[in-house]
């Protein structure tokens, strides 16, 4: 075997490298390279890493990161379960209406955040079409507390789990599900010792994606939170509350915070899936 | 002499072995659509209810309101600009990405991937921090008479960077599956690189295109969070329409807010309807091109 | 790069290409020998002009619209602070027409609202405003010096130190008093939740505080601790009056709103008049909100444009259309007299009392000022 040289891309025939590379990279620094960069130069070295730390080391600020990534963490949760459910029940079963909630999954992803936002308000709200019942029968309040945010929260992360499963669960093998029932194994035993272990690296995706994005919500949380600093506020909030005060470089601290322990969990997901693939298996 | 069978006189049901009894089935199916009901419907049917409560025409009325037209051409013209863009872009990447091998490609995938982790807050916090006028080139931009931050461009930057990836992600896993056969014969048989593309790889792509590009349109006519950091909401000027539901919303202007909404929602709506009908009406087309 | 020789029409070979042949052929390698073919047959290219047409008719528009001049020969940008939105909006309309009535081209009025704190550095940092209508005359003051776009003597430029109309700063409280609130010192109670907004971008807010002071200094009590006290009962700060006024009313939160008097009656007018309840303190403060021009961003169109319209905000329609609204007007002669009666005598402390905004601004909400102080502290 002759010996690969080190090049940076294989050369082949395939026209338009140079247009396409060239406009990806392009497109690419402007829109998103080059503000990142502006972002994290104005923090670290317009500012500093030390000031950085005393903005964001304060109650208010850790309160309203805990906020933002603890209710994401429960809305993906809940969606990674419900999701899987869904996805099970959509590609498994027959019932009339199944078009149309297959269709419906992907309103969360079509409709604006801001609509979603006030539309959960006015439901849940204490006297709401369903704040009001559960009001008296729970003696819960759902609007302007945390629970709204987790609301809020499912509505938007809802289609991530449900579409990258969705596909996996058609591609299943029948023939493995039934080897699995000649074996001896209960139904329930081949759902969870068979088959979800091959929807697990999918279903781990979706969680990710819904977490990702739930955690920087900001259209659809800001009705239905209360906005009270360190009981409801979302840390989104905090940095449009610097912005106004135009103090750029607290907002500049808080975003990279964010962004900071975003990629952390991100990265901690994909050494899961890396794990969970290595250890069950590709699909 | 005949063997009599017993033969029950009630067979027992034969369900096959990848089934779930009928009860768990069901209650499965009921937990679903009640979970789906609460979540999904509910919003959707408040946003019709406020906005009707006073009646089509007081509904029609409000949107037809200065502010609120120039709420709609401005939500209009950003997603004229920003979806061809991003589609633009989308193929670009996609074909670099998915037609070649090079280094780095990881990397640029998750850089492609970015904006989705990004709070939208923080994406017009970007854009302020680039072109605000406390910085140098922002300054230089106020001072000639273009503005970014508080006027349209910035709007559209903002939109642009939120809709990324869209189109992008679609497109990869698609052309990935698809491979570069096809393109490769139709090299061989002396067709240009524009016109492989056109005459080949557009119409294997086109679905996954086409809802690339709607899931695309639906976020930038739909976008909040970054707007509201970079558009200073000038009723009138850079207010788009989720602004302008915020502001009505202030102003106890609920009926006005929720027509708005409502506006958006259809618009979601069609979105939908129009995927469906298609990958209804193109289903072998479709499946011919492995796109679910 | 391996190309297609078509031998015949049915027969085609594929290889390397070794070259052209000038009879339009190839000549390419195929299996070891050298074979001589036509390219394929091309189709003839359909016209894909028309996508590239519609591509550079979508970029052209959206240049044009990128590039368009922020503002036209005949428009206004009034930046103004939280509560004013009804009362503008009336008022760009009225005004309008009478524009129009004086014989000129009918013109686009656009207004943007928030915390007048906010508002001003927004038009520090670029916002093209041509008036600017704010809380307080700190804020105006604060273009003024940081920016040419208003010059110093600003305040005298129209009648009543710029002032159109004034307001002053009541409680509103829920249906029937349920805390029993009757005067500032019910404010720190125990238990206690007041809502007003963050000083450091809403003007309002920062009559609140005012009022809170007077108060205090009023009564012998210690200023400092006094405002200390109040604020430890503010459960939130909203950027601006309408958000506050947004929390206590329809989010519930609170139970007692610090409220522009213009803005508690408007609460009650829309929110309904049996849900709230407006208790009078005993000291309040005189809030002037003032008017600018704003001449930097001024062409010789527009200023005779954008005079006027703060001129006519001392005629007599616009000054009863401010009645209307819950402000305190000067000229009363066109308004309805309910309208006039309808304001409770209170007795109102103005700024000079406190030293004016020169002294007041920098030494109380200023950075590391009393305010901060105060709620670091929490």
């Amino acid at each position: 075997m002759v010996a690969r040289p080190f090049t940076l891309r294989n050369p082949t025939p395939m026209p338009g490298w140079g247009l396409s590379f060239g406009i990806m990279v392009t497109i690419l620094s402007i829109i998103v390279l080059i503000p990142m960069a502006v972002l994290l130069w104005r923090g670290f070295i317009g500012f500093g890493a030390a000031e950085m730390w005393e903005v964001v080391n304060r109650p208010r600020v850790w309160s309203a990161l805990e906020l933002s990534f603890r209710a994401a963490l429960v809305a993906s949760l809940f969606n990674l379960v419900f999701g899987v459910i869904l996805a099970w029940v959509l590609v498994r079963y027959r019932f009339p209406g199944k078009r149309l909630i297959d269709a419906a999954v992907d309103l969360p992803f079509a409709l604006p955040t801001a609509v979603a936002g006030i539309a959960l308000t006015a439901i849940y709200a204490p006297n709401g079409v369903l704040g009001a019942p559960i009001g008296e029968v729970f003696g819960l309040r759902v609007a302007y507390t945390e629970l709204g945010i987790w609301i809020a929260l499912i509505f938007v992360g809802l289609p991530f789990v449900v579409r990258t499963v969705q596909p996996v669960i058609e591609e299943i093998d029948r023939e493995t599900e039934e080897a699995s029932a000649t074996l001896g194994a209960s139904r329930l035993r081949t759902l969870t010792h068979v088959v979800l272990p091959m929807l697990a690296p999918a279903a781990l995706t979706g969680f990710a994606l819904a977490l990702a994005r739930s955690v920087g919500e900001y259209g659809s949380v800001i009705f239905i939170a209360g906005n009270l600093p360190n009981v409801t506020e979302i840390a989104p909030l905090l940095i449009v509350i610097r912005l106004e005060e135009f103090d750029y470089d607290g907002a500049v601290a808080i975003a990279i915070a964010m962004l900071a322990i975003s990629f952390t969990l991100l990265l901690a997901i994909n050494l899961i899936q890396i794990w969970s693939r290595r250890r069950m298996g590709a699909v | 002499m005949t063997d009599t069978i017993a033969i029950p006189s009630r067979p027992r049901a034969f369900r096959p072995a990848t089934t779930e009894p009928a009860v768990v089935k069901w209650a499965l199916i009921a937990l679903c659509l009640a979970v789906l009901t609460v979540l999904l419907f509910a919003p959707l049917i408040a946003v019709f209810d406020e906005a009707l409560r006073r009646g089509w025409a007081f509904a029609l009325q409000s949107l037809l309101e200065p502010d609120a037209q120039s709420a709609i051409w401005l939500t209009l013209t950003v997603a004229a600009i920003v979806v061809p863009l991003n589609a633009a872009f989308g193929i670009a990447a996609a074909w670099a990405i998915t037609k070649f091998d090079w280094r780095g490609k990881a990397w640029v995938i998750t850089l492609i991937d970015l904006p989705f982790s990004v709070s939208p807050v923080v994406a017009g916090l970007l854009f302020v921090l680039m072109f605000g006028a406390n910085s140098a080139l922002g300054a230089w931009l106020v001072a000639s008479g273009f503005p970014i931050v508080f006027a349209v461009p910035g709007i559209v930057l903002a939109t642009l960077f939120i809709t990324f990836p869209f189109v992008a992600r679609e497109l990869i896993p698609v052309m990935l599956e698809q491979g570069r056969a096809e393109e490769e014969a139709a090299l061989t048989l002396g067709a240009s690189g524009w016109r492989t593309f056109l005459t080949v790889t557009l119409p294997n792509i086109r679905w996954a295109l086409l809802y690339g590009v709607l899931l695309c349109n639906a976020r930038a006519m739909g976008e909040f969070g970054a707007v509201a950091v970079v558009s200073g909401k000038i009723r009138g000027q850079t207010t788009t329409m989720p602004l302008m539901i915020e502001m009505f919303y202030n102003e106890y202007l609920s009926v006005a807010a929720f027509t708005m909404a409502a506006l958006l929602a259809l618009l979601a709506f069609v979105t939908l309807t129009l995927k469906t009908a298609l990958e209804w009406r193109y289903a072998d087309q479709l499946a011919a091109t492995h796109r679910h | 790069m391996i190309h297609t020789a078509f031998v015949s029409l049915h027969v085609q070979a594929q290889g390397p290409l070794i070259e052209r042949l000038p009879d339009g052929r190839l000549l390419i390698e195929a299996g070891g020998r050298k074979v001589a073919g036509h390219p394929a047959p091309q189709e003839s290219p359909r016209a894909c002009g028309w996508k590239a047409a519609i591509a550079a008719a979508l970029i052209g528009v959206g240049t044009l619209t990128l590039t368009a001049p922020q503002a036209q020969a005949d428009t206004l940008l009034n930046v103004s602070y939280d509560p004013t939105r009804e009362f503008y909006r009336e008022y760009n309309a009225w005004f309008a027409e009478w524009w129009v009535a004086q014989g000129n081209a009918a013109p686009t009025i656009q207004t943007s609202h928030g915390g007048s704190g906010a508002q001003a550095r927004a038009v520090i940092d670029g916002l093209a405003a041509q008036v600017v209508t704010l809380a307080l005359a700190s804020d105006i003051d604060q273009i003024a010096a940081r920016s040419d776009l208003i010059p110093e003597d600003w305040q005298a430029r129209l009648p009543n130190n710029s002032s159109p109309y004034t307001s002053t700063i009541v409680f509103l409280v829920r249906e029937g008093n349920p805390e029993g609130i009757t005067d500032w010192d019910d404010l720190i109670a125990e238990g206690v939740e007041v809502i007003t907004p963050n000083p450091k971008t809403s003007g309002g807010a920062r009559w609140n505080y005012l009022a809170a002071w007077g108060y205090a200094e009023r009564n012998g009590l210690d200023p400092q601790d006094f405002v200390a006290a109040l604020y430890r009962n503010v459960p939130v700060l909203d950027t601006g009056a309408r958000g506050s006024t947004t929390t206590f009313a329809q989010r519930g939160i609170g139970d007692v709103l610090l409220a522009w008097e213009n803005e508690a009656y408007l609460a009650l007018a829309e929110l309904g008049e049996d849900q709230f309840d407006i208790v009078v303190p005993s000291v309040s403060v005189l809030a002037e909100p003032p008017v600018a021009l704003v001449d930097g961003h001024l062409t010789d169109e527009t200023r005779a444009l954008a005079t006027a319209y703060l001129e006519q905000l001392y005629s007599p329609e616009a000054q009863a259309m401010a009645l209307r609204h819950y402000y305190r007007a000067w000229d009363t002669s066109a308004a309805d007299p309910a309208d006039v009666a309808r304001f409770p005598e209170v007795e109102r402390l103005s700024i000079a009392d406190f030293g004016g905004w020169a002294v007041v601004q920098p030494e109380h909400f200023g950075d590391g000022g009393i305010f901060d102080q105060i709620y670091q502290a929490q």
